[in-house]
């Protein structure tokens, strides 16, 4: 039922807008797909093109190994959850389920064994006879989810689906989308912009920016050895400081512009002395040591499992532009809370940090791919 | 029980004196209309008569029957021409699409009467078209009677439907027909099961609103009906009595009509209550290019329509020009028809722009305090009041006139034949659009504005004045404007009321039309009908939007 999608060299244009310049991603059989970028990153577009709504300019879209560029939505047999949930306010929760299934022609005793099991999956078996009008959010995006996959799709479609719930509601959901997932075994495109969100639901992340995809992997992938600063930076925090290679021997040190050093084991061998590079460090990634770089502590925040300092290094230690620069400290292992102003030293762990070209475009550490599959 | 003590503050002083209003001016004079329904002609004898003489002669049942027959029909034809209008408007893109808006506005805010006196003059007797053909030889089918009143109802009223179902449609989120087509629906299937569903109740409430506004009308029935009685018409004539008609007859005729609007008016209620759901479109459905054949159809269908709707107002003024003699047109053009109307029937006029001044008036003053009381103030009380208000929306024109009449027609009101009773009536027959733009404005404004001005030393007079009343000015002026193109244009309450001196400008066209006098009452159906075009336009610039929906 379930199938692989095979997007190759794909390109969207708006007259002479450019959206997806050349786009390319497999899209395992079964597996949980997450589009994840800011707004206007084209995630959004690229789905309503594997959809159907939008046209695509160049390339192709295969569902296995047929081309599906010029087949219109309603032939593709794809079930869509949609933003708003566009649940029909006409018919009643099992109407709305029922509704793609009545199309199909299907007969009247299975559709009722089909739609009895999926509300009960998705367990709003006792609403099916209400209006949606008087669902709340969430029980609404599980109608959406159930009208969904109810018509046995090949693939499953999902546009931010939990944007319009509030922050309890959304874990719930999640974990719910994914169970039902896995449960029917099929293969699913999400989009998101909420990063945490991405990371706990999916098998695989596409990172996009400007209509191309920045990274492919695993969410643990994609969390600890990003490709580029702008996934390092776009996922969890990372703080950014230059530095530059020194090569000695068969030894590979990191000289900060404070004079700080760490030995280095994991970097490309392409690496020279005296390149300039840039370190990504995330917050949790510190740790204090009498061996670490100084740095001010200029402001706190508790957040009860750990605490969040805002820093200052020196001048020129770190890249400019950046927001903050954060050490998170847990709390789990610690009982002192530092104080504001106070002068602390920090030491980067040399295992977890991540290092990338001067231009920020390219990852320096050793096995880091832009996509898993090349 | 607690004794609950009447707080004497401003409002509570404004509730009881509304209140006050109310009970005379439409309580009482309804309530002697159904009384004297119960009564002999000439006594104060109660008696069932009236009602049996009516349910058991053919004569009086066939007017009723008739009136619904006219009724549905006109219900039907409006449906299938409006709903296919909104489907092209909103789903397609249509040259000029702006300009037809204002013509299917303008044709709907006209007076019904104006329609038919129009079509008169195209197809009726010695109309020009008829002539032109009987040129040829060709016998034109007679405008007058049942195919002449539905050819004016529905052209004059499937505007209705078309306003209230492009607003429903507007509402309609894109991603409700995306979804359809995402479980494998497309085309007339989509349309049928998920676009029409969703509009239904719209149309539902339209179509009502279509079926009392086309069983309540006076002027077409009685310019083109002849033969064909309906129940508007036959009140009328009973009630003016040139052929011996009876006072009480014509209040039991009365009552009967507004029992009939008030089922249908609850029908509509109910249903919209019951049947309504909310939609939120976060994206209205945009419209779409639409090319080759079906394209050329689409635009002529629509630009006919709109022809159609238009041709009244047009024939109106282009006849208004033309050159007459002793009644009769004659060929060339000139001014003669306006320096009649001027030398003879200024008075008219004047009495138009007056009587309707004071009743707008009078009509914003008490549209905002009404729904001050509704939406900020609710209790019991004021909710009647709210309910109350939307009372003569059910009664017709010609059985309120006749309704005030019987209630003020002795002393200590003697009201009959006073300028008085006509700007009563107006007031309250049109208050409706006030009353509602008035509670919708405030909904949007915040309490706390009053409340911060009293905090700062203001009583409520003076908060309510300096601070909520000019910030609902402008909410309350489009409804105001829809108001006054009303008034300006009522007929079927003031042909009962009139005097030689109250005769308003379409009574005075009426008037004319009855004696045959085409070109007067063409010049004076072009002053109302440019009145009603300029005000249309001032709405449209002051509320910025084009609906004129209620």
């Amino acid at each position: 039922m379930s199938v692989t999608i095979t997007i190759d060299h794909t390109v969207k244009k708006y007259g002479d807008l450019t959206i997806i310049p050349d786009l390319s991603a497999n899209i395992h059989n079964g597996e949980f797909f997450t589009l994840l970028g800011p707004s206007g990153c084209g995630k959004t577009t690229l789905l309503r093109m594997i959809a159907g709504f939008n046209s695509i300019e160049g390339g192709t879209i295969s569902f296995d190994d047929q081309v599906i560029n010029n087949i219109p939505a309603q032939k593709r047999n794809i079930g869509m959850v949609f933003q708003s949930y566009a649940i029909f306010p006409h018919l009643t929760v099992r109407q709305n389920v029922e509704y793609g299934l009545k199309l199909r022609k299907i007969p009247k005793a299975e559709m009722k064994e089909r739609v009895d099991d999926i509300l009960r999956v998705v367990r709003i078996e006792e609403y099916q006879d209400r209006l949606p009008d008087r669902l709340s959010g969430g029980q609404q995006q599980r109608v959406a989810l159930a009208r969904a996959i109810v018509i046995h799709p090949q693939v499953l479609l999902m546009d931010e689906p939990l944007s319009n719930l509030d922050a309890k509601l959304r874990i719930e959901m999640r974990s719910a989308i994914r169970d039902v997932q896995k449960q029917v075994g099929i293969t699913t495109v999400y989009v998101t912009h909420d990063q945490e969100e991405a990371l706990a639901i999916s098998d695989r992340i596409a990172v996009m920016k400007l209509g191309v995809i920045q990274q492919i992997g695993s969410p643990q992938d994609i969390y600890a050895r990003p490709y580029n600063a702008f996934v390092s930076t776009f996922i969890g925090h990372s703080n950014l400081f230059w530095a530059t290679v020194q090569k000695s021997g068969s030894q590979t040190w990191l000289a900060f512009r404070n004079g700080y050093t760490i030995e280095m084991t994991n970097l490309v061998p392409e690496v020279f002395n005296g390149q300039q590079v840039v370190v990504s460090v995330r917050p949790e990634e510190f740790s204090l040591n009498d061996d670490g770089m100084e740095c001010e502590i200029i402001n706190r925040t508790f957040l009860g499992k750990y605490t969040n300092y805002f820093l200052r290094f020196g001048d020129g230690v770190v890249l400019d532009d950046q927001p903050s620069i954060e050490y998170s400290q847990d709390l789990g292992h610690v009982d002192r809370i530092l104080d504001t102003g106070s002068k602390i030293r920090l030491r980067p762990n040399p295992n977890k940090i991540n290092v990338f070209s001067e231009d920020l475009e390219q990852s320096l550490i050793r096995d880091v791919k832009r996509y898993d599959e090349e | 029980m607690t004794k609950n003590k009447i707080k004497w503050d401003f409002w509570t002083i404004i509730t009881v004196g509304i209140i006050g209003l109310f009970l005379l001016f439409l309580i009482y004079p309804l309530l002697s209309l159904f009384l004297s329904g119960f009564k002999e002609t000439g006594s104060d004898v109660w008696t069932l008569e009236n009602y049996t003489k009516f349910f058991s002669r053919k004569y009086y049942t066939e007017a009723l029957l008739n009136s619904f027959k006219l009724t549905a029909c006109v219900t039907v034809v409006a449906i299938l021409l409006g709903v296919p209008l909104a489907y092209f408007m909103s789903f397609y893109k249509i040259r000029g699409k702006g300009l037809l808006e204002i013509l299917f506005i303008i044709s709907m805010m006209s007076p019904n009467f104006i329609g038919a006196y129009s079509w008169i003059l195209l197809l009726g007797r010695s109309g020009s078209v008829t002539q032109f053909l009987k040129g040829f030889g060709i016998d034109t089918p007679s405008i007058y009677g049942f195919g002449g009143m539905l050819l004016v109802f529905a052209l004059k009223l499937y505007p209705f439907i078309y306003m209230y179902v492009s607003g429903a449609l507007k509402k309609i989120d894109v991603a409700l027909s995306e979804a359809a087509e995402s479980l494998g629906c497309s085309g007339l299937r989509k349309v049928f099961t998920v676009i029409m569903p969703l509009v239904t109740p719209t149309l539902v409430a339209a179509a009502l609103l279509v079926f009392m506004n086309c069983m309540a009308d006076f002027g077409t029935p009685a310019l083109i009906g002849e033969g064909y009685r309906v129940m508007p018409t036959l009140v009328y004539a009973e009630f003016v009595g040139e052929s011996g008609g009876s006072a009480n007859f014509a209040a039991c005729m009365a009552t009967i009509m507004v029992v009939i609007t008030a089922v249908i008016f609850l029908l509509q209620k109910w249903y919209v209550n019951t049947k309504s759901f909310t939609m939120s479109s976060m994206r209205p459905i945009q419209p779409k290019e639409v090319h080759g054949v079906k394209g050329i159809l689409i635009h002529l269908y629509i630009y006919l329509l709109a022809g159609f709707s238009i041709i009244p107002q047009c024939m109106v003024i282009y006849t208004s020009f033309r050159a007459t003699h002793l009644q009769v047109f004659v060929d060339g053009y000139s001014l003669e028809s306006y320096r009649k109307v001027f030398s003879t029937a200024i008075q008219s006029i004047r009495n138009t722009y007056i009587y309707c001044l004071v009743a707008i008036a009078i009509i914003v003053i008490l549209g905002m305090f009404i729904a001050y009381l509704a939406v900020r103030r609710k209790n019991w009380l004021t909710n009647l009041i709210d309910t109350i208000a939307m009372f003569p929306y059910i009664v017709p024109g010609s059985v309120l006139g006749i309704t005030l009449l019987i209630a003020f027609n002795h002393p200590p009101m003697m009201l009959a034949g006073t300028s008085i009773i006509l700007v009563i009536t107006l007031v309250i027959r049109r208050m409706a659009y006030t009353l509602r733009s008035s509670s919708g404005i405030l909904y949007q404004i915040s309490p706390s504005m009053e409340e911060a001005a009293i905090s700062l030393g203001d009583s409520q007079p003076k908060a309510f004045f300096k601070v909520t009343a000019k910030m609902m000015l402008p909410g309350v002026a489009s409804g105001a404007i829809l108001s006054w193109i009303t008034l300006i244009n009522e007929l079927s309450s003031s042909v009962m009321l009139y005097t030689a001196k109250t005769r308003t400008m379409s009574v005075a066209i009426y008037n004319e039309v009855i004696r045959a006098s085409y070109g007067t009452a063409a010049a004076l159906a072009t002053i109302l009908t440019i009145t009603t075009v300029i005000s249309l336009l001032i709405f449209f610039k002051v509320s910025g939007s084009k609906d004129v929906t209620m």
